[in-house]
């Protein structure tokens, strides 16, 4: 099968965010492959191993994504690629759905095209459903479960009711949630590989498209007001401190 | 400004988020409901009982089932750019799907779970979190419609009023299918953690209670499982006492003690209950981004020094074994049940 991981590369979840200048900035954080995407690809290289072929590392973005390609590549990714270009600016979720669907449409072949749920930067987690959307391909996302059936694929989706059961004709787009599977570690070997592998980038000229449109702006950035809380701490027995919780969480009228 | 709310629903039941985007929606002017699905005519009703003006009722037994490309076919079909300026979605699963596709089909800009909305002209600035809650976006678009999904718990439903009506507008469903949907399988049952007011959420000291004997044979790991899984059962007790739902942080689902579909944090479910009550959690950055927006934080630890102290309104130090058991009682005894 030929296979796609889309991935990006995304502050750490322990990153302190500041906004320093209207701008986010993070400290001594490094970059890490988008926690989603690290679930994506393992499910990429599941169904990899379960069928053979092969996976390609997909990213957009400047020199820092290919933290997130690396990362890919020292899973088991065999190639990995990234569209660059000077003139892309801040590419918003739309933006960003068209540039992936030229370079699927590019490598062409594809037949499924894995994404994390959403990356944890910008939270949108729209992308996957845009690129399907823009290709025409069936969008199975939120999928705790792949299986390649049939000549297509079969996959659990994770909804607010409970488990979703679908399936759908080759090529198709898949994101994946955390129960497909904890990602596994990337092997001394796969680092050194991946360090090694040279990443081809791929210019907007290179997939025919102008520079994007952006329709959403970003007006400002602010930090999160942090709620001054004052803990008021109970004590007792046991049964005092229960006693006491009840009364205080019943004062406060939430229930 | 004229608006349009997709009614997110399951067989006919709408998630409490559609009422909220109606009541987003609603001070913009007036709002058309869309209703697509099969034998859906009674949420039509229900739709205009809960502050919807019109419907767009699209029923047809080829959108029994919730499939995205079916479904933003029909709402591409039935749309005008004429009758509608914003275009809203409750930020759920489905919700947030079909926004994405709505944006690529009408050439739109899309602003995603959203908290906070001001109108200038027929213009809409709209606040949205991002890096999990930590930094807030002031986010616009000049394109049209504008797309909006509505964070849940934020917007207040509007008032019902049984009995009010309005003009239903049947519209034909789309086509395009490229998945079929094969069945469900067994609901995770009980409060969803998106919609509880109360949630009660368990860490890793869940399983660090050593009085506690577990069966002959099991091994340290099974053993240490096995102890965590007693405590979630009071968890589920004390839950079910206060009308709510279980959570878990990230550690307690890494180590197998319950599923994923329990994480609350930046990898899990973000939720923004009432009462958040957090047994044996120390409040990773990860658990905090995840369940912050809570409005009573209450943790009971045996750290003092635990991170989760620092979000909390009230708090103990102790062992959560013993107070468990006893705040299920003392609840029981002030609610009478």
């Amino acid at each position: 099968m030929k296979l796609v991981a889309c991935v990006k590369a995304t502050p750490d979840t322990t990153a302190a965010i500041k906004i320093e200048n209207g701008k986010p900035v993070w400290g001594e954080a490094p970059l890490v492959i988008n926690p989603w995407d690290e679930f994506s690809t393992e499910a990429a290289l599941k169904l990899k191993e379960a069928n053979g072929g092969t996976l390609t590392a997909l990213s957009v973005g400047g020199e820092e994504a290919k933290i997130a390609l690396r990362h890919a590549l020292a899973m088991g990714a065999d190639e990995a690629i990234l569209v660059s270009d000077p003139a892309l600016g801040a590419p918003d979720p739309a933006a960003t759905a068209r540039l992936l669907a030229a370079a699927l449409q590019k490598i062409g072949g594809v037949e499924v095209a894995f994404f994390g749920r959403q990356a944890i930067d910008d939270d949108s987690g729209l992308v996957p459903a845009m690129v399907a959307r823009l290709l025409g391909w069936p969008a199975l996302t939120l999928a705790s479960v792949v299986k390649f059936e049939a000549g297509g694929l079969r996959v659990e989706r994770a909804v607010e009711e409970g488990r979703q059961i679908v399936t759908a004709k080759l090529p198709a787009v898949v994101s994946t949630v955390k129960d497909i599977g904890e990602p596994r570690f990337p092997s001394f070997m796969g680092i050194r590989k991946a360090s090694k592998t040279e990443i081809p980038v791929w210019s907007l000229a290179a997939l025919g498209l102008p520079a994007p449109v952006v329709s959403v702006q970003t007006l400002s950035l602010s930090e999160a007001p942090v709620k001054e809380v004052v803990c008021e701490l109970v004590s007792g027995s046991p049964q005092e401190i229960a006693d006491k919780l009840a009364d205080k969480i019943l004062g406060e009228k939430l229930l | 400004m004229n608006t349009w709310v997709y009614i997110d629903h399951f067989k006919g039941q709408a998630l409490p988020a559609s009422w909220e985007a109606v009541g987003a929606a609603k001070p913009l002017g007036k709002v058309t409901g869309l209703v697509f699905g099969s034998g859906v005519e009674a949420l039509a009703k229900t739709a205009f009982e809960n502050g919807v003006d019109e419907v767009l009722l699209a029923d047809d037994a080829a959108l029994a089932d919730y499939r995205p490309e079916v479904y933003a076919s029909t709402l591409k079909q039935a749309f005008k750019p004429e009758a509608c300026d914003v275009l809203f979605f409750p930020t759920t699963s489905r919700g947030r799907e079909l926004a994405a596709m709505a944006g690529v089909d009408l050439n739109a800009g899309v602003l995603v779970d959203v908290v906070a909305l001001e109108a200038s002209g027929d213009r809409l600035t709209v606040t949205r979190p991002v890096y999990s809650g930590k930094v807030l976006a002031k986010v616009t678009t000049a394109a049209k419609p504008q797309v909006v999904t509505v964070r849940g718990r934020i917007f207040a439903r509007p008032a019902a009023q049984a009995g009010k009506s309005g003009t239903l507008t049947r519209i034909v469903a789309g086509g395009g299918a490229l998945t079929a949907v094969e069945g469900y399988s067994t609901s995770e049952g009980g409060v969803s953690l998106t919609d509880a007011n109360v949630i009660v959420s368990g860490g890793r000291g869940l399983a660090e209670n050593p009085s506690l004997q577990p069966p002959a044979g099991l091994d340290a790991k099974a053993a240490e499982v096995w102890r965590a899984q007693q405590a979630f059962d009071l968890l589920k007790q004390l839950a079910d006492v206060l009308g709510g739902a279980v959570g878990a942080s990230r550690a307690a689902v890494d180590a197998g003690y319950v599923p994923y579909a329990m994480q609350v944090g930046q990898t899990g479910k973000l939720v923004a209950p009432n009462v958040y009550i957090a047994f044996g959690i120390s409040g990773a950055i990860q658990h905090l981004a995840g369940m912050r927006s809570s409005k009573l934080i209450v943790a009971i630890n045996k750290d003092a020094e635990a991170p989760i102290f620092k979000v909390a309104r009230f708090g103990a130090v102790g062992d959560l074994h013993q107070i468990l058991p006893a705040l299920i009682a003392a609840f029981k005894k002030r609610l009478g049940k």
